[in-house]
């Protein structure tokens, strides 16, 4: 079914949206084994990047830290597989998310979950604060491999066989990334999302309409945190590897780069921000190895002060990436019946 | 029985004090301005009542229900409604969403999730809109809209709950006199169902529309009752006329 024009406008994103659905279906028939790799990397990070959009592009709840719920649930299911022998994906990756769910919901109990409104800036830091010691509690505790992290992990296995990393790997995550990302445009666009939207612009106006918009952000950032860990145990395995680099400040601050250079609140921007820094990534640094993070550096700058809603922002109008949430009934009998019902309760 | 009963409110900001000892009283049904001299207090106690603001001493009940320390959205529950002073509309959303947001802060967040009512929502939310004179752009921005038709839709967001007693700051600040005398003709019909507490300048609107007053001047109550009576007060002009 072709999508139905906004008021003002052609609808862009669900166009986007199938476009790179249809160019990542057929991708790995294209691809060499190096650029799979490449490829599922690109996903699985584009997952996590999808994690910071929900809290920051939909709810306003700046997060440093989406790498504190990544890196634990890749070490606790590193830990299954290698003290448990525990492989199956049927039991890590539900792990993973539980694991993601349970640090973000204690994470939001220190720095959302209260009597008053906690400000961005106390979030931010909170969250970066949580992320750098724990990275460094990894880093000296001798149970998780120290510096090292744990290595050699056994391949993910579902139904006895083995997943290995590859195209089989590569539709395991693209599954999962369609998945959520279906479950969340569902969400952002449900009146929930409409919540979320108004949190977003005016967090005092909405708790005068009685809205606890604590809670409403406490579960929002709970739920980025269930996906950060699903990102954070296919990476573990993908790499074959988890170690502290995967917990602290370092990858959470790319991700809110790679959000903010596809464009925030939008979801299917941080995707696309991911894939195209990785690749300009990739190549510039094979031109110019020491000059590529200046690039990458300016490259951002720019982006920030000159297009604060990303790339997506060239094609994406602001009222279609906010978008309606009212649903008309074009039933003029309902319309009446319901006007007669509203007179009653509205004065 | 008052349907909001402040005794005793005082609100000192470092060593200023903002109100000292206020009382107030307002009736089921009862439409009760707030005025005063700029500074005198009136946007203080209005906030005090609303939760933006925690009373230093002194208690506030609702319908006989103690909400001194409650929370902003627990008052909103318990039947408070406030319009800013400052238009405070969400501007990036729609007209219709605006008011669906304020509609459906009734319902559980799983019923949001699944977006249950938002069908039957759509008539009460035409029907506010067709109030507030709003329907015909309904799909525009809320920023949009001129300053007057943005005071309307707050209005109309503040009454879509339902509310026992709706607090109005300054509802026609900035309105042409033919959006006063609009903004007039659509709170009196809500007089079936909800108090008004509204702090305005404007004497004239006030006065058409307000059964009792409280005059407020440097923190304290100067005279409370009906319009006329105070109106006629000496105090009260004297008070004006000194700022005057």
């Amino acid at each position: 079914m072709l999508p139905r024009p906004s008021p003002n406008g052609r609808r862009v994103l669900p166009w986007i949206e199938l476009g790179l659905l249809a160019v990542a279906l057929v991708l790995p028939l294209f691809l060499d084994d190096f650029w799979v790799l490449f490829s599922t990397r690109v996903l699985i990070l584009g997952l996590m990047a999808l994690s910071f959009d929900l809290v920051w592009g939909y709810a306003g709840i700046l997060s440093f830290g989406q790498a504190l719920f990544f890196g634990m649930a890749g070490y606790c299911t590193a830990l299954l597989a290698t003290k448990l022998e525990i492989t199956s994906v049927f039991v890590l990756i539900p792990a993973a998310a539980l694991v993601g769910l349970i640090v973000a919901l204690v994470v939001a109990a220190i720095v959302i979950l209260g009597k008053r409104q906690p400000s961005v800036v106390f979030v931010a830091l909170g969250t970066l604060t949580g992320s750098y010691v724990v990275e460094r509690l990894a880093r000296g505790w001798s149970y998780v491999g120290g510096q090292n992290g744990i290595s050699s992990l056994p391949r993910l296995t579902a139904a006895g066989h083995e997943i290995s990393e590859g195209p089989v790997f590569y539709y395991m995550a693209l599954v999962l990334l369609v998945l959520v990302y279906a479950g969340l445009r569902l969400l952002v666009r449900s009146q929930f999302g409409l919540v979320l939207a108004g949190i977003r612009q005016r967090e005092n106006r909405i708790a005068f309409f009685g809205y606890k918009t604590q809670n409403y952000k406490g579960i929002v950032f709970s739920l980025a945190g269930l996906i950060s860990g699903l990102a954070g145990v296919l990476y573990a395995f993908h790499e074959g590897f988890v170690g502290p680099g995967q917990l602290g400040p370092v990858l959470s601050t790319q991700v809110v780069l790679y959000a903010l250079f596809g464009g925030v609140g939008t979801l299917i921007g941080p995707i696309v921000g991911t894939g195209l820094i990785d690749l300009l990534g990739f190549y510039f640094s094979h031109l110019w190895n020491t000059g590529w993070p200046i690039i990458l550096g300016l490259l951002l700058l720019a982006i920030v002060m000159f297009r604060p809603n990303g790339l997506l922002g060239f094609f994406v109008s602001d009222r279609e990436r906010v978008g309606s949430f009212g649903r008309p009934s074009e039933n003029p009998q309902a319309v009446i019946a319901g006007r007669k019902t509203a007179e009653r309760v509205v004065p | 029985m008052n349907l909001l009963e402040a005794r005793g409110v005082t609100k000192t900001f470092g060593t200023l004090t903002a109100l000292s000892d206020v009382d107030l009283l307002v009736g089921q049904r009862e439409f009760h301005g707030l005025i005063g001299p700029n500074g005198s207090g009136k946007s203080t106690l209005l906030k005090c009542i609303a939760g933006a603001e925690v009373a230093t001493r002194g208690s506030i009940a609702l319908g006989g229900r103690d909400i001194t320390s409650a929370t902003v959205p627990e008052r909103s529950r318990a039947g408070l409604s406030l319009k800013f002073q400052i238009t405070a509309v969400l501007a990036e959303l729609s007209v219709y969403d605006n008011v669906l947001l304020a509609l459906q802060a009734q319902e559980s967040m799983l019923g949001l999730m699944l977006s249950r009512s938002r069908r039957a929502l759509h008539e009460r939310v035409m029907h506010l809109l067709s109030r507030f004179q709003l329907e015909s752009r309904r799909d525009e921005l809320a920023g949009v809209l001129s300053h007057g038709q943005q005071q309307w839709l707050e209005i109309a967001t503040a009454l879509a709950r339902e509310p026992k007693l709706l607090l109005l700051d300054e509802p026609t600040a900035g309105m042409s006199p033919q959006e006063r005398r609009a903004t007039g003709e659509l709170l009196l019909p809500i007089k079936d169902n909800c108090s008004l507490l509204i702090v305005e300048h404007d004497l004239d609107f006030i006065k058409d529309i307000c059964d009792s007053l409280t005059v407020l001047d440097q923190g304290q109550v100067v005279a409370s009752g009906p319009t006329l009576q105070v109106q006629n007060s000496d105090r009260v002009r004297e008070a004006y006329l000194s700022h005057a």
